[in-house]
């Protein structure tokens, strides 16, 4: 299991979506991925997305430095 | 992480009920033996969700494709303005995957796109609309995915009549032949009245369950949707594209008077959809805030214009699109003193950003109401 971040900040949604889609694609189930975001449509959004695709979403949480998905890989 | 912290992110009531209930039918249907597979063009709105819901009960696996052009209307940017804050921030193209228990892939076709919406074959709607290039645009990518991921067929919500450009029976086989999907390209809620399609020949999907609707009313379509026990969907009819939009496509010619040439940029298009505009001069434009929320929206584009903000009265932020010649800045800040709180002021301080971010305040009468020539405001 390997940990990996991505920067969607400064972009509005569906972006942030289709950059957590194109990078897991790049990685292996049991792979964690931190993103980082600043559009709230990111928090309905980047869920959504992983449950049809079945990755785990692990923590999703709004602080003042922005929104942050902690995202488990699933086997997609 | 300090702030607000954890969001509940808990899937729609009947969520995992409906999963094991699609991927069941598609098992049944097809008796362990591989399912055809249809990949369905999901713009978020009432047909496309439909057309998928008609396939998955014939048992067909479907899996939803939908575009970022970026005219896309979402409720994310309607969200950056305070009143529109509590409107759901849902992405409606996802909510009607969780909603059918599919899978959708979201594909960024921005700067792909700028040759349907620059040089369209078919020509314009009534505004910037190319919607028959558009759709047969959409419907080649999809073919091109199609291919790449093994997939049998397309799949899209499109009804005779009820479009006035693209969704014509006459405009039908245009879209199967540019787009180079042929034969594979299946519309369940009008199938009826068209030729039989490869996957209705090849018995992939049974003809008979298919359907024969038509015309501009929704009638048939909600009647439909009531019988899936589908209660919670988008408007229907409802635009998903600003280029469909009078005053949107208004700025977008302006933007290209403007500049002196047909051509935009991402965060060109994104800006049209915020804010106040007014062109007071050939040489530049303003783009001014109409509350808190376009303020804090508009300031993440300072990088890349010239902006402006009263200092002595609480106001708007304001970007300068072009360059203002030497004796217009104090017209600009003229303008941006008229929609600030000291717009009944004798004088209202602005500091002015020029784009090499040289700074200097200057103090100006507002513009008085009613002075503003209407030809300004896009």
């Amino acid at each position: 299991m390997s940990e990996y971040e991505l920067d969607a900040t400064g972009t509005l949604c569906p972006i942030p979506v289709i950059r957590v889609q194109d990078r897991l694609a790049e990685l292996a189930p049991g792979d964690i991925l931190t993103v980082h975001a600043s559009d709230p449509g990111a928090t309905h959004d980047i869920p959504a997305w992983c449950r049809v695709h079945g990755h785990t979403v692990q923590t999703c949480e709004e602080g003042d430095d922005g929104i942050r998905v902690v995202i488990e890989v699933g086997h997609g | 992480m300090a702030g607000a912290g954890p969001i509940p992110c808990p899937p729609p009531e009947g969520y995992n009920a409906r999963m094991t209930e699609t991927a069941e039918a598609t098992k049944t249907a097809t008796a362990g033996a591989r399912a055809p597979r249809a990949v369905a063009l999901i713009s978020g709105g009432l047909d496309s969700m439909l057309a998928v819901r008609v396939l998955q009960e014939q048992g067909v696996h479907v899996e939803g494709i939908n575009f970022f052009t970026g005219f896309c209307v979402e409720g994310h940017t309607h969200a950056i303005r305070n009143k529109d804050r509590d409107r759901p921030k849902r992405n409606n193209a996802l909510w009607v995957a969780e909603q059918l228990g599919m899978k959708l892939h979201i594909v960024d076709i921005a700067e792909e796109y700028k040759d349907v919406v620059l040089n369209p074959r078919h020509g314009y709607g009534k505004n910037l609309n190319p919607c028959l290039d558009c759709k047969g645009f959409m419907v080649g990518k999809a073919r091109e995915w199609m291919e790449a991921n093994d997939f049998d067929f397309i799949v899209t919500g499109e009804v005779i009549g009820q479009r006035p450009m693209s969704q014509r029976k006459d405009t039908m086989p245009i879209i199967a032949e540019e787009s180079g999907a042929d034969e594979r390209l299946l519309r369940p809620l009008c199938a009826q009245n068209l030729p039989a399609t490869l996957p209705e020949r090849e018995g992939w999907v049974d003809r008979e369950q298919l359907h024969g609707i038509t015309g501009r009313s929704r009638k048939e379509q909600m009647r439909l949707a009531e019988g899936f026990g589908l209660n919670d969907y988008a408007s229907p009819a409802g635009g998903c594209c600003f280029l469909t939009d009078e005053n949107y496509s208004r700025r977008l010619n302006d933007l290209w008077q403007g500049r002196g040439e047909r051509n935009y940029e991402l965060d060109d298009i994104m800006l049209l959809k915020v804010g106040r505009h007014l062109r007071p001069s050939p040489s530049f434009k303003l783009l001014i805030s109409r509350d808190q929320g376009e303020g804090q929206f508009l300031r993440g584009y300072r990088r890349n214009h010239a902006w402006m903000e009263t200092v002595s009265h609480g106001g708007p932020l304001a970007l300068v699109d072009g360059e203002p010649g030497a004796g217009e800045w104090e017209l600009a800040a003229r303008l941006v003193a008229r929609y600030s709180q000291g717009r009944n002021a004798e004088a209202v301080e602005v500091a002015i950003t020029d784009q090499d971010g040289s700074t200097w305040n200057t103090t100006v009468t507002p513009m008085e109401p009613g002075s503003i020539p209407e030809e300004w405001l896009l």
